[in-house]
């Protein structure tokens, strides 16, 4: 059987790998280096300027508020998804309906996402200022991307409304996998139903939601494509929903100052995955195994 | 027991009012959406839809995403399935290297390769072009693919290979004709994965699809709300939005079990 096994294995590997060395690999090492330069894509060959690209990053204050902006996003976003999506997965045992509606604005395009929110926020004719009205609070009617205070958090709202679906799925399906038996003997021994949530559900499964911690984490520091999308300029009144991926976006494609933009890529990546590592180290449990 | 269901009544109000209340203006006039953003329109305005379909281009951006998302599709699954069984079924030195250097990818934000990226595709002359979309999707959809039938391909048993091989098929034999279509629970799944991933692309378009006319469907329909801004078309915004939605959401209604399957299998890997 053994023979053409070199040549199948070539055949077959060589149209991946070239794809992937070209379009992911390469651009990911250029990156590396082209932070190193100062190059405008016009001059043919880069200049090296060492790391003065990330040095003036931190006295830029556009990416300094887009950095407390993903920031923010980081601290709020994966725990409120985390806990919504933990209580409606609990609730949601045996109705399984809400889940299937739950999980649908997963499928949408964040793109289509901010399209539709940014309708919902639209001061005179959007659906959030016309529901407070038929609420008779009509004092809360507000231009919600258009004030400085609120935009943010108009952005942060669509994050969490966007995401909550699909942990509740993730969590309800790793809540079915816990045995009944277990929590109904916590229950004759007195334990309340939030004591076997904490005490039971949670730790058996912890490991979905150390997941969830991870991949929300990751999220948060993106918000480009709202943030484009939702806000004036883009990047919001004052600059308030400026985050990196726009300041990134931004000097690439507006300013053609590639080298800097690709400091703040690198920047990101390391951002990224310091956040990984760290999330994965603090949600660290021990492994609960049923035998 | 009353508060656990209203609690869920209202988050499931949440999530759909948006939406109906967006298919709802799809119907109304400018002036119908402005007076009252609650009342139902008077005779439903079906030309919304065509203006959108037409003038705004959405039939165009929605035949542009078919294509490139079609194509990247097909290649991902056929390299992203080949890949993952060669690197699962066979010895060859450099076999863990190529493996973790393929997956390595999946580590990296997109953001990263952003700027070389743009000028790798301007470089091949492939800027806004049908085929030049499809490979980087194809090459960015590639690393989770191999990662998650890499797995798949180990777990078959070999026995039945085996027998293939002693009846004297092929290696190429082998695999589209035996272990291919024992693989087809994980390609259900990670192709659900990936035509969501990319039918919902909206990063790599922006950059790298300057060209109007090859706008994909997500990035036409943002670029149609983003320049009109206040004031012009919003009933056509609208039925261009709810046009943008509704081929998923039809996908949803006949397949939704294997779609959240599919989905969270992928993100518990």
């Amino acid at each position: 059987m053994r023979h053409g096994k070199y040549r199948f294995l070539v055949g077959a590997l060589i149209v991946p790998l070239a794809l992937y060395g070209v379009f992911v690999l390469s651009p990911y090492v250029q990156a590396f280096q082209l932070s190193l330069t100062n190059w405008n894509g016009v001059d043919s060959a880069p200049e090296f300027i060492g790391l003065e690209n990330f040095s003036r990053l931190w006295s830029d204050p556009l990416f300094l508020a887009g950095l407390r902006h993903n920031g923010l996003m980081l601290l709020v976003v994966p725990l409120a998804v985390i806990a919504v999506a933990l209580a409606l997965a609990a609730a949601t045992k045996g109705t399984r309906v809400y889940r299937v509606v739950y999980f649908f604005p997963q499928l949408l395009s964040v793109a289509i996402i901010a399209v539709l929110w940014q309708f919902v926020y639209t001061p005179n004719s959007g659906l959030l200022n016309g529901a407070l009205s038929a609420l008779g609070l009509d004092s809360w009617r507000r231009s919600w991307l258009a004030e400085p205070d609120l935009a943010l958090w108009c952005v942060i709202v669509v994050m969490i409304w966007s995401s909550v679906g699909f942990y509740v799925v993730l969590f309800s399906a790793a809540m079915e996998s816990v045995p009944e038996d277990i929590t109904e003997a916590a229950a004759i021994d007195g334990a309340g139903p939030v004591t076997v949530f904490r005490r039971i559900t949670l730790p058996l499964i912890w490991e979905s939601v150390q997941v969830g911690w991870i991949y929300l984490g990751i999220a948060a520091l993106d918000g480009f494509a709202l943030v484009q999308i939702m806000t004036v300029g883009p990047g919001g009144p004052d600059n308030s929903t400026e985050v990196m991926g726009l300041g990134l976006y931004r000097s690439a494609f507006n300013f053609a100052k590639f080298g800097y933009a690709s400091a703040m890529g690198v920047t990101i990546f390391f951002l990224t995955l310091s956040i990984a590592v760290l999330l994965l180290r603090v949600t660290r449990r021990e492994r609960v195994e049923l035998a | 027991m009353r508060i656990k269901h209203a609690v869920l009544t209202l988050w499931a109000a949440l999530v759909t009012l948006p939406l109906l209340w967006a298919f709802m203006s799809s119907f109304k006039t400018d002036a119908e959406i402005f007076d009252s953003p609650w009342t139902p329109p008077a005779t439903p305005r079906f030309d919304n839809w065509s203006r959108a379909w037409e003038q705004a281009s959405i039939g165009q951006y929605l035949f542009n995403t078919v294509i490139v998302v079609g194509g990247a599709l097909a290649l991902t699954m056929l390299l992203g399935a080949l890949t993952a069984y060669c690197l699962a079924r066979y010895e060859f030195p450099g076999n863990r290297l190529l493996y973790y250097t393929l997956v390595a990818g999946m580590l990296f934000p997109v953001f990263l390769a952003l700027v070389p990226l743009f000028f790798v595709v301007d470089n091949l002359g492939m800027l806004g072009t049908y085929h030049g979309l499809t490979l980087v999707y194809a090459a960015y959809a590639l690393p989770f693919t191999v990662f998650f039938l890499h797995g798949f391909f180990r777990s078959l048993p070999g026995a039945v290979a085996e027998a293939a091989f002693i009846d004297g098929a092929s290696h190429a034999g082998v695999f589209f004709r035996v272990m291919l279509p024992m693989a087809r629970p994980g390609m259900v799944s990670v192709g659900i994965f990936n035509f969501l991933g990319l039918w919902n692309q909206y990063l790599l378009p922006k950059v790298l699809n300057p060209d109007p006319d090859h706008y994909v469907l997500a990035q036409g329909l943002a670029e149609l709300a983003v320049s009109r801004g206040y004031g012009s078309d919003w009933s056509g915004l609208f039925a261009g939005l709810i046009i943008a939605i509704l081929p998923v959401l039809l996908a949803y209604v006949f397949f939704q079990r294997q779609i959240r399957a599919g989905l969270t299998s992928g993100a518990l890997k």
